[in-house]
């Protein structure tokens, strides 16, 4: 076992980076199920906007133009969402099944052209004098700027939610839609702009991917991230800060176990590699085990006849 | 009981009904149980390909289909099971973790003939086959082992099972052979297609010092990584990955599985068809390397080419002694060489490489 051979600075800026299509799917879907809808479609959305993302980037040579089609990509997926289950009232839970499915099938075929392809890079952030701090400067200020979005959306969304009226409207409405209504509240319209912003979400972390991360296009390639992005939210019971814990957790534990590995510890490669659900889960449950805070109407139909 | 006689009677009318449609129809019909997608650009891609030279084969006189992305494990049975009471005749499940479920699944239909790949374990109507891959995986370390600088080799496991420690353990002997100093440092990812964690596999191993990255995943993920960090080879795993080429990926190990579907289709077709077990390597074709690059000094690729070639022709075996197993036991004495009954089954790293393998 040789420790030294795991170099703390890369280790961090690397779970930074890890992290980061995690938070933003699982933001999004905070949002979503705060309004008291149950989309289960991030993982096709994710890779909807992965694609998206990825083939703009691409054709323009402009990674930032990617990032903003990925975001527009997970919205008009979403929409497809938004339709069946506000208008048409068709079931949450098969609707965002389908849609996973869906945004599997789609990305592979739309897909097709970009495999092995190398997209255009995103430059890290000009910090100037910052970057030159010794470790800091490395791990927390060599980012793209898509990171630091991820993280200001983090902070955006805990102050929407809790200082702003939209986000007392958006609370209502996912605690108690007949209520809302009754108020005079466009419950169809305030959650149909929440599966927006989600699926916007969810495409930006699947171009995350796809662009920073790996990055590559390839079929099925966010394997899984959007079911772990779901669970999150359940696990940090609905709260951004929580979120952005479980995330960096996640990441980190991730990133570790592989470092450990590598670094040849002695700990069996099995623990090891479950470590990261099983550390993640526990920290979630164990901080809140306050109260139960699962939105009231999550996954409950509204039609304003009701 | 009332409910698993009913489904029990309903499973046994679909099954006639299917039976019947069989025989109405000449069309043999062809199933493929996929580990990932069929756009992986690795091991999954080679099958399907292996999937249309069927078709292209037999045209009109066969049908396929295929499902992608198959959990190992139980979910596997239920679409084997499916494929089965849709009327195939024959059945390819493709990764190792189907070895259960195909022996479960075909007790139940012995009049499909099925085929599991990477497996030991066979029946009346269950063949295995398998290539032999550690035969490329020599030809890697042969050329790893010269190439490295940093003497350290990354190296990015899927399951600790035999196939995949019979190809680490004949990389690092062909690397060990021509560089005492080199090391390997292994990371189990514990999937077959995860291009993130892949991907994130390969960026500690550099971080770490590797300077080439051997891996046995089915994405490309690990190529873009090493091609991000410049300065790492990399080599391409199941298929050619040649859009990687010529750096960092300077060579590949290819399956080819096309001669052997068209030739057990035709078996079934024929009704010759019969439990067999089939391992076939370099020789035979079903394994290949793809294109040594000009990333590789010219007499390095000939020295890897030379070793090919023996290995081809059958004159030399990877695994010749003398060799010991980590724990410095013997395992083969000087000029003896494996037999396949240890290949299939193997368990232990050969003497040098760190760390234990995860049981």
């Amino acid at each position: 076992m040789d420790l030294s051979v795991i170099n703390p600075v890369l280790f961090v800026a690397g779970f930074l980076v890890a992290a980061t299509p995690l938070i933003f799917a699982a933001l999004g879907e905070l949002v979503v199920e705060r309004s008291g809808v149950l989309n289960l479609g991030v993982e096709g959305m994710m890779i909807i906007g992965a694609i998206c993302g990825f083939a703009t980037a691409v054709e323009t040579g402009s990674p930032i133009l990617g990032f903003f089609a990925a975001a527009v990509g997970g919205a008009v997926l979403s929409l497809l969402f938004a339709f069946l289950t506000q208008i048409t009232l068709a079931n949450q839970v098969a609707s965002g099944l389908a849609l996973t499915l869906f945004g599997l099938g789609f990305s592979a075929l739309l897909g097709q052209r970009y495999v092995g392809v190398k997209p255009p890079r995103l430059a890290e952030v000009n910090f100037g004098p910052l970057h030159d701090i010794p470790v800091l400067g490395p791990v927390l200020f060599s980012h793209d700027i898509i990171l630091y979005l991820g993280l200001v959306l983090v902070a955006a969304v805990w102050a929407g939610l809790k200082f702003t009226r939209a986000g007392l409207v958006l609370r209502a409405v996912g605690e108690n839609h007949d209520a809302a209504h009754a108020l005079g509240y466009k419950v169809v319209r305030i959650r149909t702009l929440a599966i927006m912003f989600g699926g916007a979400c969810a495409g930006l972390g699947g171009a995350y991917i796809s662009l920073i991360r790996v990055p590559q296009w390839t079929e099925g390639m966010t394997a899984g991230v959007g079911w772990i992005a779901l669970a999150l939210v359940v696990f940090a019971s609905w709260k951004p800060w929580r979120l952005l814990l479980g995330a960096y957790l996640f990441g980190g534990i991730t990133q570790l176990q592989l470092n450990l590995q590598g670094a040849g510890v002695a700990i069996p490669v099995e623990y090891l590699a479950m470590s990261p659900y099983v550390i993640t889960i526990l920290v979630l449950v164990v901080l809140s085990a306050d109260k139960n805070a699962a939105p009231a109407s999550l996954g409950r139909t509204f039609h304003a006849s009701s | 009981m009332k409910l698993s006689t009913l489904l029990t009677s309903a499973a046994l009318a679909l099954g006639v009904a299917g039976g019947a449609y069989a025989d109405a129809h000449e069309k043999t019909k062809v199933g493929f149980v996929f580990v990932g997608p069929v756009g992986d650009g690795g091991w999954t891609y080679e099958h399907n390909q292996g999937r249309l030279a069927v078709e292209k084969e037999f045209g009109d006189a066969v049908e396929t289909v295929f499902v992608e992305s198959v959990a190992e494990g139980p979910d596997s049975e239920r679409v084997m099971t499916q494929m089965a009471l849709d009327g195939a005749d024959l059945i390819f499940t493709t990764s190792f973790g189907y070895m259960d479920p195909t022996i479960n699944i075909a007790a139940k239909f012995p009049d499909v003939k099925f085929e599991h790949a990477t497996g030991y374990k066979r029946a009346d109507n269950v063949s295995t086959y398998s290539a032999r891959f550690y035969e490329g995986r020599a030809i890697q370390g042969h050329i790893a082992g010269k190439m490295t600088k940093s003497n350290i080799i990354g190296y990015i496991g899927s399951f600790p099972i035999p196939e995949v420690i019979r190809g680490i353990n004949s990389a690092y002997i062909h690397a060990k052979k021509v560089n005492p100093d080199v090391e390997f440092k292994i990371v189990w990812a514990y999937t077959w297609f995860d291009p993130a964690k892949e991907a994130d596999a390969a960026k500690v191993l550099i971080e770490q010092g590797a300077d080439v990255i051997l891996q046995h995943t089915d994405s490309t993920a690990p190529q873009a990584a090493a091609q991000e960090a410049g300065n790492v080879i990399t080599f391409g795993q199941a298929s050619d990955m040649a859009q990687y080429a010529p750096s960092p990926r300077v060579s590949s190990i290819i399956d080819n599985w096309a001669p052997y579907y068209i030739a057990r289709t035709k078996a079934v077709m024929d009704g010759t068809w019969e439990s067999k077990d089939t391992w076939d390597g370099i020789g035979a074709g079903m394994v290949s390397i793809g294109e040594i690059s000009d990333a590789v000094p010219a007499d390095v690729k000939e020295e890897a080419l030379a070793l090919k070639a023996s290995i081809a022709d059958g004159s030399y075996h990877p695994f010749t002694g003398p060799l010991k197993k980590q724990d410095g036991s013997d395992f083969l004495a000087e000029g003896e060489t494996a037999d396949d009954g240890t290949l299939a089954g193997m368990n232990f790293y050969v003497e040098g490489i760190k760390g234990d393998i995860p049981k």
